[in-house]
């Protein structure tokens, strides 16, 4: 991999980890009594880390012209990785903490193995460990395939890999300590939280760089999702989490917000982090892969354009349905619930744009996992919507808030679409980077398949039942006019699907190891058929590609 | 005029409706604008075009 860069590009990287290791040893030194302290020594251990691994392929020869003539490639197969083993680690958490609702001893008496803290550990660990390297790995793809450009250079998407992750392990390492803001898929600590804006401006940048480069006149529809993923999360991240820290050598920060205002702050990020991580960028995903596995063009170009500018101008008002029946004026209530209802035709534009497209592939979709994955995908991404502007209305929402509804539309969302789609394109894109001719297994992808498929619906009804349950209990009043149970009857009666919906995850966590089992072998798969291999495509096009773009 | 929670609230209820409207009607122009049909049908075929390394 070290091989892949220059000389200069090495000695760049040394720098910047000579730079990281010195904040890591700072932030030992200062927060020595502090879990910051904790910090700084992983900190320092990964910068050496890397540092190591750079040093031992110093000498390596630099890259000659006609590789750097190729696309770059090295970043996404590691960001497929990383992406896999984050979704093995997520969901092994998912698992555990739904057990803990059902057999609640199972925290063995630890305080870091406490519900309040493995929460958190699974859901960074699925949408930012598992999403985001998915998200990081296929857009670099996407991003030189559609403008026919290479990467500007070597060394800032191995930043942009590299630091996100750095951030993932201290966001997690830090909730097992105790750390958090309490502000819900924003609980990491400041200095954790300037790290990822850093690393997320070069994300930002490379994407930029690269559309400068670009042949292709015109831009991708599925770059437009994907920079709108990269653009608005570093807006919200950074708002979200204004913060004063207590002092420099101490974890602890305050938020710049009070009150109302911080909660509303919260589900403007928190509601557009499902927006614009969970939904923009992996319909960037979408539409790529879907049509390029199909093999056929997207249904309606228009119609992703429409969808694009609705959901990225709508999704923006639809947080504060997160806050009916607070101390939110009632107006901005009013606003998101109508922004929410509004926010199904973008929705289902895509939605059905994706299903149209597999209209007369039916029979692919029949034969071939990967792409009923995505298909899929595309289903549960209707219904989950529907299901949120739904629940987004205020009545709906007097039963469902606070009930294992919201957590049953959420896993409808994250299971169904999120995992699924990443799962279909990461079977579409592992052959293609380890050029080889198919997956390992195409019998195991069907396995993935029905693991998932089984896992999501499982968990989906589990929840949905409990939910309403739950939310039927908590408002029934008897002659008297007072509550007919209290709160521990709804706990009893919610203990059976707990019990379902941790079988459910169970699944899904099988089905991703089956994944990783069959993409660890086909990428060991010896003798593997090397497809685009042969003179013709070590060299540059020899006949003028402008005839091609052209076309 | 004193910029409070009101002036706020007044501005954001009327002008935050035009200007989402404008947008609306920008975003569907430029969809249907008739020079853009060709290229939006290039765009959406040449994904599939081999695409084994970058153009030079």
């Amino acid at each position: 991999m070290i091989a892949g860069l220059t000389k200069a590009e090495r000695q760049l990287s040394l720098a910047v980890l000579t730079v990281l290791a010195l904040c890591g040893l700072a932030f030992a030194a200062i927060g020595r009594n502090d879990p910051i302290g904790t910090h700084g020594f992983i900190i320092l251990l990964v910068a050496i880390g890397v540092a190591c691994v750079v040093i031992a392929g110093y000498y390596a020869p630099e890259p000659d012209k006609e590789q750097l003539s190729r696309y770059y490639d090295d970043p996404t197969r590691v960001g497929i990785i990383l992406s896999m083993a984050w979704a093995v680690f997520g969901l092994f958490f998912g698992v555990w903490v739904a057990a803990l609702l059902a057999w609640p001893e199972l925290t063995f008496d630890a305080g870091w193995a406490s519900f309040g803290r493995i929460r958190p550990v699974h859901t960074t660990g699925v949408i930012f460990g598992f999403g985001g390297n998915a998200l990081i790995a296929t857009s670099l793809h996407v991003l030189q395939r559609t403008t026919r450009a290479r990467l500007p250079d070597q060394f800032s998407p191995w930043f942009v890999l590299i630091g996100y992750n750095l951030f993932c392990i201290l966001a997690v390492s830090g909730y097992f300590m105790g750390l958090t803001q309490s502000k819900e898929y924003a609980e990491a600590e400041w200095y954790a939280d300037i790290w990822l804006v850093i690393v997320w401006v070069v994300y930002f940048l490379i994407y930029i760089r690269t559309l400068q480069r670009r042949k292709e006149p015109h831009i991708y529809v599925a770059n437009w999702y994907y920079m709108a993923f990269i653009l608005v999360v570093a807006i919200l991240h950074i708002v979200n989490n204004l913060a004063v820290p207590v002092s420099f050598g101490h974890a602890k920060s305050y938020s710049l917000f009070s009150g109302v205002q911080d909660a509303m702050t919260q589900w403007w990020y928190g509601h557009n982090a499902v927006a614009f991580f969970l939904t923009a960028g992996f319909l960037g995903m979408m539409y790529y892969y879907l049509p390029k596995r199909a093999g056929r063009p997207i249904f309606s170009y228009r119609l992703s354009i429409i969808s694009f500018w609705g959901i990225v101008f709508m999704y923006m008002w639809a947080g504060s349905h997160h806050l009916h029946y607070t101390a939110l004026p009632q107006w901005v209530q009013t606003l998101g619930m109508t922004f929410s209802v509004v926010l199904l035709v973008p929705s289902w534009a895509s939605a059905g744009n994706a299903l149209a497209t597999l209209n007369g592939a039916w029979g692919k979709v029949r034969d071939d996992a990967t792409l009923r994955f995505m298909m899929v995908a595309a289903v549960f991404y209707g219904l989950s919507t529907f299901e949120g502007s739904f629940m987004a209305i205020r009545a709906v929402n007097s039963l469902s808030h606070y009930t294992d509804w919201t957590v049953g539309h959420v896993h409808a969302g994250a299971l169904g679409w999120v995992a699924m789609i990443s799962f279909g394109s990461i079977y579409a894109l592992v052959p293609w980077m380890w050029n080889r001719e198919r997956m390992y297994s195409s019998k195991l992808v069907e396995l993935h398949f029905w693991l998932a498929l089984a896992g999501t619906v499982v968990y989906v009804f589990a929840m949905w039942n409990s939910g309403i349950i739950q939310g039927l209990m908590w408002r029934t009043y008897n002659e008297s006019g007072t509550l007919a149970y209290s709160f521990i009857d709804s706990l009893v009666a919610m203990h059976p699907y707990y019990i379902a919906r941790t079988l459910g995850g169970l699944l899904f966590l099988l089905g991703a190891l089956v994944g990783c089992y069959n993409i660890w072998m086909t990428i060991r798969q010896a003798g593997g058929r090397l497809v685009f291999q042969g003179p013709e495509v070590d060299k540059p096009a020899l006949t003028p590609p402008a005839l091609q773009a052209g076309e | 005029m004193d910029l409070d929670y009101q002036t706020v609230v007044a501005f954001s209820k009327s002008w935050g409706l035009f200007y989402m409207i404008a947008l609306a009607i920008g975003v569907l122009v430029y969809t249907f604008w008739p020079r853009n049909k060709k290229r939006f049908d290039q765009a959406k075929k040449s994904i599939l075009d081999k695409d084994d390394k970058p153009w030079n």
